[in-house]
Parts: structure tokens; sequence; C-alpha cells
């Protein structure tokens, strides 16, 4: 059978995009061939404003060059424009009489700048801000002339404005409204806003309307006149008043056309061979002209072009961010407010920030940030869930604080931090970098970021920050990814809460079957999916689901943490920290047989020997073993250690047996699987030696009994645990934490720590369940207790198994031996 | 009779479906992968910061480093873009279910 023919008319941003998703879900489908009106491949449109400024050249903004149409087989007519469609003969025609025939069509002829219809507007040194001709026409204007006149105070003119005042321009912005960026900003922002880019050198005309442009004698503009009988100077006339869809291609073809293309949720025009996406298309009324949305658009696009058929756009919440090095403002969603609409408003005028968020009911609805814009992008993502802020209402204003707190100097703000700043302390990547491979490569998304530079992806205390960058570099592109649909990895689109619940509703008991009936993309999924799998399987189905071991990232699999050698260390279990001189004795005999080079005492109360080879591992095991010593599972996504002070057992100002109740919780959860790793405090009062305030289960004795505190964390980022209940007894102890961790068993997605499960499902439901139904928490205890029965220590069962077993085979390497062969 | 190039490893049984093996070898470790229907050799060195190969997850055709997550293809030891860098791979085969490492 023949290949089909796509044609694509507009080879901007949104049709390039399209072009990719569809070779990356369909290569081959088509043969495709491009028409652009501009003799350059596909450009980053939203860089032209550094271009400007002269901190980035044309080069650096290509996004896809001319070997990516050849790579791909592409023919590309550029600098063609497309005057004709024949809809009869499935044909379009360009200017110069080339033509094209198709099966499938696709519009992306974006969009044109606003002329003001004043007299005037045809001479020579009057221009619009689109493409890469005009930036040239404005760097060439601001090396030769003086005056440069901006009309149109909104996101892109300011841009402008701010391009050519940094070329030495002298730069007045008119503007028709009463402030500037009315769009985007509310009035004590864009005052503020207003006055910083007064103080840059920028006039600012409000509230003026322009009657007409008057030439000068050698025939280019030399003057804006106002309908106020005002004349200001101006060599250059920048018109920044907006932009309109581009249709008049699909017009003279008869495509219905109301403001923009008129498209449907699947991109599809009124004809059906027609596609159109991006800023010509007008989609449930709205033609967008910010980046993300038509990103979007492509996507869904692409998806209907491969014939998979699902897949529908539904409309964009937008957020925009203006790119003017050292000025930080941000807004999304519905910043006005209005009936129904409560504000929430921080002001400091001479601290130079300002934040406004509006909230419908408990929803976020919008938000506009001036100076401090450090958690836009979390704003941005609780608009875009319409997620209930009921729980954080009372510190929402103070932001998500989501950043680490430590590797990166204490720097919050990604905007006044210099090049040479560190910004991922675990990778050793600065600003600069990021900002460079963000350019030059074109990335669009954090994960992009993460793969090209690896900064924020090791430990990921400087995310925060990485998403400062994206955003500050590429504006309204960057869309943060919805937290609650995200896809668990390449391999699937589905989420964590949607292949948990499958696996529980529809009694999934191995990783096969749920790749196989989930429809999973790879054939055995990657190493991210996959350990998440074995763990839902299991905690869904304890004992009856059977434990992957290829499916266990190594130190699991192996029960020792490997090390950057590639030698592993042993921690034996120290119950509640306590230990006897004949197990200290077993640890140093242990130590000096296997020649053991680090002995280290660790943070949870136990001793670590470091360096040990992993031929060793079962042989240490089985000497340690001996003196009645486990795995300490310093290694997995388990128990790691019930921290103690001294309790009342000696200490003088205890209130209860600490030491004793930690052994009891410690013997209790020994092994247990978790979504990761668990950390248990308890304190025989409230002076809290065990540091119970930073664990994610933390109890507290007090004269009448205990206090238990939950979902604390002392890595990334310091979480002081929230108060969950007091109890009276050591029993009641070992109910409600054992009930709030089977809780968290069933429903925490692998690798969410106790924090972030609260901070997804909120402490009041954690509450209903364990707390305040006693019926439930009995049972969630209960299923607890089923899980972790019969477990048996992984140490001895591989110091005993069989070298050719496969237990004890893991630990064996192989000699070569030679072959006869006949 | 003479003998061959081609070194007995081990049945192909003794490597886990999706796991490997590792051969010491004069010239450093090499680990022996096994997937669905396929075995590779590669040497046990992440081009990255050394890291023990043999002790990743194996999904497809590719390992993921136990150390800093690189991915690298079993069959010619490249990492997948955008890191870069490459390990030696070896020739390996299975003759009546005994795997042969080209020596």
């Amino acid at each position: 059978m023949e290949k089909k023919r796509l044609v694509m008319v507009g080879n901007g941003m949104a049709g390039c995009r399209t072009l990719e998703e569809l070779i990356k879900i369909a290569p081959g489908m088509y043969d495709i061939t491009v028409f652009g009106a501009e003799p350059h491949p596909n450009y980053n449109r939203i860089l032209l404003s550094p271009v400007l400024a002269g901190e980035m050249t044309v080069q650096d903004i290509i996004l896809n060059d001319w070997d990516w149409y050849r790579d791909n087989g592409i023919t590309l007519h550029a600098g063609k424009k497309v005057v004709k469609i024949d809809r009869i003969a499935r044909k379009v025609v360009a200017e110069d009489g080339t033509e094209a025939e198709y099966d499938r069509l696709l519009l992306a002829t974006g969009s044109n700048p606003f002329i003001l219809p004043v007299s005037g507007k045809d001479l020579p040194g009057v221009i619009a801000y689109r493409d890469i001709a005009d930036t040239d026409a404005m760097i060439e204007a601001a090396a030769n002339h003086r005056h440069a006149v901006v009309i149109g105070a909104g996101l892109l003119g300011l841009e402008a404005a701010n391009g050519l005042a940094l070329r030495g321009m002298h730069v007045t912005v008119v503007h028709l409204g009463a402030w500037i960026m009315e769009r985007q900003l509310d009035r004590p922002s864009a005052d503020m806003l207003q006055a910083s880019l007064e103080k840059k050198g920028l006039a600012f005309l409000l509230e003026k309307q322009t009657e007409s442009l008057i030439a000068g004698p050698d025939g280019r503009v030399s003057a804006v006149r106002f309908k106020s009988g005002e004349t200001i100077p101006a060599d250059l006339v920048v018109m920044a008043a907006g932009i309109r869809p581009n249709t008049t291609l699909a017009e003279s073809a008869g495509i219905h056309c109301n403001r923009g293309i008129v498209a449907n949720d699947t991109m599809q025009t009124y004809d059906p061979k027609i596609y159109a996406v991006g800023e010509c298309v007008s989609h449930r009324g709205i033609a967008y002209g910010l980046v993300a949305p038509l990103f979007e658009q492509a996507k869904v696009c692409a998806n209907h072009l491969a014939h998979y058929g699902i897949g529908t756009y539904k409309g964009s919440v937008t957020s925009t961010k203006l790119k003017v090095t050292g000025i930080d403002v941000f807004s999304a969603g519905n910043f006005t407010g209005g009936p129904g609409c409560d504000d929430i408003v921080l002001h400091d005028p001479s601290g130079g920030v300002y934040k406004r968020l509006v909230l419908e009911g408990e929803r976020l609805v919008g938000a506009c940030l001036y100076g401090d814009t450090a958690d836009g992008a979390w704003y941005f993502q609780l608009i875009k869930d319409g997620q209930d802020i009921h729980a954080v209402r009372d510190h929402l204003m103070f932001g998500q604080n989501h950043l680490g707190d430590v590797g990166h100097k204490g720097q919050t703000q990604a905007a006044s931090m210099p090049d040479t700043a560190e910004v991922c302390g675990c990778n050793g990547v600065c600003k600069g970098t990021i900002v460079k491979a963000i350019k030059e490569k074109g990335l669009f998304s954090l994960d992009d970021v993460r793969k090209h530079t690896k900064a924020s992806s090791s430990c990921g205390s400087c995310t925060g920050l990485v998403e400062q960058i994206l955003a500050s570099c590429i504006g309204g592109a960057y869309t943060p990814a919805s937290s609650t649909s995200k896809a668990m990895c390449g391999c699937t689109d589905m989420n964590h809460g949607d292949v948990r619940a499958a696996i529980r509703d529809r009694h999934y008991i191995d990783i096969p079957t749920v790749m196989r009936e989930l429809q999973w993309k790879t054939p055995n999924g990657c190493a991210s999916c996959r350990p998440a799998l074995n763990y839902y399987v299991q905690s869904s189905w304890p004992h009856e689901a059977k434990d992957d071991p290829q499916s266990r990232y190594i130190n699991e699999r192996a029960h020792a943490n490997i090390q950057k050698d590639g030698t592993y260390s042993v921690v034996p279990r120290m119950w509640g920290g306590l230990t006897t001189p004949n197990e200290l004795r077993a640890i140093a005999d242990a130590a000096e047989k296997y020649q053991v080079p680090t002995v280290k005492v660790t943070g949870g109360q136990r001793i670590d020997l470091l360096g040990v080879k992993k031929d060793d591992l079962p042989a240490m095991w089985a000497d340690l073993a001996q003196a009645g010593m486990v795995s300490g599972h310093a290694y997995g996504k388990s128990l790691r250690t019930v921290k103690t002070c001294v309790g009342a057992e000696h200490c003088r100002f205890g209130t209860q047996l600490s030491m004793g109740l930690g052994v009891k919780l410690e013997k209790m959860l020994f092994g247990m699987y978790s979504p990761h790793k668990v950390k248990l405090a308890v304190s025989g009062c409230p002076r809290n030696c065990a540091e119970a305030g930073i664990k994610d289960v933390g109890v507290i004795g007090v004269e009448s009994g205990y206090e238990i505190y939950v979902a604390g964390n002392g890595g990334i980022k310091t979480e002081v645990a929230q108060f969950f209940c007091k109890v009276t007894s050591d029993d009641e102890v070992m109910e409600y934490s054992g009930a709030f961790l089977q809780l968290y068993r069933e429903e925490g997605w692998y690798l969410e720590r106790t924090v972030h499960y609260i901070d997804r499902v909120g402490l009041d439901y954690v509450k209903g369940k364990v707390v305040d139904d006693a019926e439930n928490r009995r049972a969630l205890y209960e299923r607890l207790l089923f899980a972790l029965q019969d477990y048996k220590d992984p140490w001895l069962e591989r110091a005993q198994a069989d070298a050719k077993s496969e237990l004890g085979r893991e630990f064996r390497t192989i000699a070569i031996r030679q072959a006869m062969k006949a | 009779m003479t003998t061959s190039d081609w070194a007995l490893v081990c049945a192909l049984e003794d490597i886990p479906h999706l796991g490997s093996r590792v051969v010491r070898s004069d010239t450093g470790d090499i680990a022996i992968f096994r997937n669905d229907n396929e075995v590779f050799a590669v040497h046990d060195k992440c081009p990255h910061k050394g890291g023990p190969l043999s002790q990743g997850i194996v999904h497809g055709n590719t390992v993921t480093c136990p150390l800093h997550s690189w991915k690298i293809q079993l069959d010619s030891g490249d990492a997948i873009a955008p890191d870069v860098g490459c390990t030696r791979s070896f020739e390996v085969k299975v003759e009546q279910g005994q795997v042969l490492l080209k020596t």
C-alpha cells in the first residue's frame, strides 16, 4: 500500500511539535511535506526576546535544524508561502507555483501581529514584533537611531522595549489601558513592575491613544501623535498591540473560521481531512497565544493523525512569565477574582514583593506574583489540578517551600543567582549549565533538564530551583506536569494511583499479568516501574503474590548496601539501638575476619561495616547469625530503625520506658515492605532526645501516656512531624502506629515518603481512617500483622542456601573454563 | 578435536531471567545478562563511574546501572542518550543450553 501524504502549512513551533510527536508514535506512516513562509528552519519564537536583548543569537534558538528535516525524510519548502488550498483535488499551491497533494493537511499558520489602522502605519521604521526579520530590523534600527516607541504594554511589547533599551535606544512604551500588562497583572503588581522598568530606563505613557504616525523629511517615521494632541519623537515604532490568528488561507478555502480556524477536541477542522494546531486555531472559542497549550494540542493532533483515535484536547489553563532579566512576574488563571471569590493578598511595596491568590471556595483559581515568584509553579499546579486546599489554606500564601534546606547555600530565588552558582549539589550542576542546555537543546520540561544536565535527578532537593530557571528561560512555555495524572514512567500512560487500584480490584498477583492486562508499552518495563509493580502486587496480595528478585533494586536483592566501588555494607539490626557485649564481639570478629576497612556508628543507633566483598556476604551473615544478629534492612524500602532515648529505665527525667517500647515496635515491624523507607523513634519525655519530631512515626512519652506524631522527615527537606493522637498504653501505640503504616502501605505510591503521602491525601483523611474509626483501625492493624507474619530473616535464608540455588547463586561468580569443540 | 576460542560459562538456566552472572577474567569482570530471548556479555563497568552493571535491573535490551542510573545497551555497550559513553561488549552464544563466551 502506498504511504499516505501529510502536508503541513506553517513551519513554526506548534506544527513541528506535532510532527515530532507523530514521528515518535508512528514513524514512517506518512510522506511529509512542510511549507514555511520564513526562510528558516523551525526556531523557538519565545526566545526572540533574548536575541533582541543581545543575550542569544539566532543560531542559538533553532529547534529543528535542516538535518532534522532530512533525517526524518521531510520535504521542506522554506520561504514558500502557500496561497491556495484546493480541497477537491486535495492539494496546496505556493506563491511560486510549487504544489503538493495531500491525504491529510495540517494547518499551522500561526498568527499575525495586529497593526493599528492609523495613518502612517506603512512608513519605513514601523514594524511588528513577530519573527526573525522583525528582530533583525529592530537590531538594525537600534544601531542607527535614537528614539523608539513601542505601542502596547503587553508581554511582547515590554520584552521588545527592554531589548531595545539594552541596545541603547531611548524607549517609550505607549499603552491604551490604565496599567501595563492588564491581561496578566492587576493594578498593584503592574504599578510595581512599571516602577522597576522605569528604573531600567523605560518611559511609559498610559491611557494614550495613537492617532497617527508622522513621516520625517527622509520619508522614515519620525514621530507619534496622540488623540490628546501631544507628539513624541520616534525613529522606530514597534506595534505590539496583540496578535490575530492567521486564517486568511483557511478562509479562502472555505474552512469555517471564527476568530481562528475552528477545530474540535481532536484538532480536526470542519473538513475532516484537514487538521489545525497552534495560534491559528480557535478551540472552544479560545485562540491561545502561549506555547504550552499549543504543545498539548500538538500531542492530541499527532495521536489522531497516527490513527490512534484516543486523546482529546479540552482547553488549557495558562500562565505567564515575563522574560526580562532581573524582574520576576508570574500570573496564572483568574487573578482578578470577582463575585464568589476570596483574595489573599500580601503587599510589601518597599520590599518589592506582591502576591495575590484568588480562591473560589476551597480551590485556588488564580495567582498573580511580583518580586517573589518562587512558588509560581506550585500555584499553577494547584490551579490546574483543582486541588482542595482546605488543609493548607492558612499557609498557602507562604508557598510550598518545596526546596530542600541544604545543598544550594540556602538560595531560593533562581533569578538572583549568578550563572556560576551551584544549583544541584548532588551532581555539581551550576545555573549557567542549566540555562545553556535549556537554550541550546530547546528543552521544555523538568524531565528534559534532568536527562541532559542531571540537575535535580538525584535527591531532587533543587527541583524547585530548576523549575524556576526553566520558567525564567522559556516563560509561559513551561508547564509543570500535573502531579496526579503523571504517568508512572515511559512504559505506560497510567499513573501510580490507577495502577494500584487495578492491581487491587482485579486481583493481579504478578508483574507479567499487570503488564499484559494494563498494556505496558515495553516488553518488561524499566528500572522505575518494575520495582513499583513488585511492591504493589505484594502489598496488595500478601503471601499470595511472589517476590520477583529481578525487579528489586540491587540493595534489596542482595540485602546489603552497594557502595561506589561495588562493595557492600553490612548493618546488623540492634533492636531499639540496644546491644550486648556478645553482639559487639561478634561484630568485631566479623570485621577482622572479613577485613572490613571501615566500621562506623550510624545515625540510626547501630554499626555499619563498610567495604565488604559481595562473595563474602553469605559467610559473614552466617557468622553474625551465630551471635543471634539479623538483617538491619539498612538498604530497603522497609523499617530502618526505631531510635530510642534511655527513657524511664535510667533517665532521671524519663516518664515512659522508651527503650522497651522501641524494641517492641522494631520487632513488630521487622521486615515490613513499604513504599519507601520508614523510620521511627520513641522518646521517654518531651525533651525528645530520640528526635521523634522528624520521623515517619515519632512517639513521645508523657506522664499520662504517649503522643504520636506522623509524617516527619529529617532528610532533603526537614519536615516536622504532625501531631496524630494521644494514647495511654504501649499496646495502643502499636495499634495506632501499625494501622497508620498499613494505610500508608496500602495507599502510598512507590517512593513516596509518609510526608508526601500525607501531603497528597491530607492529615484529616488519615486521622479519619485511623484515629476516628476504631473498627477500621483494628482491621488495618490486623492486615499489617497478617502481612508481617512468618517473615524469614533474609540473611539467614541466604547464608544457609546452597550455592547453586536461586538464592545462593546471586553471591557466586563464575570462573571460565575453556570449551572443547568437535 | 580442536580447542576453540569459545569458553564455556554456565548453563543458560544458571542465569536468572532478566538477571545476570559475573564471570571473572584476567582482564576484569564480565557481566553476562539474559533477557526474554537473548544472552549478552559486557565489561562489568559502567562508562560513567565504573559501577558494576551486573548488579543493575535488566529491561528489554538495556541494563540500568545501580550507581547513578545510566542506561547501557547490552548488545553494543553504548550508553543511551543523552548520556555518552561505551563499555566493551563481548560475543556470546547459547548452544545446547550452554552459554559460551568468545575469549
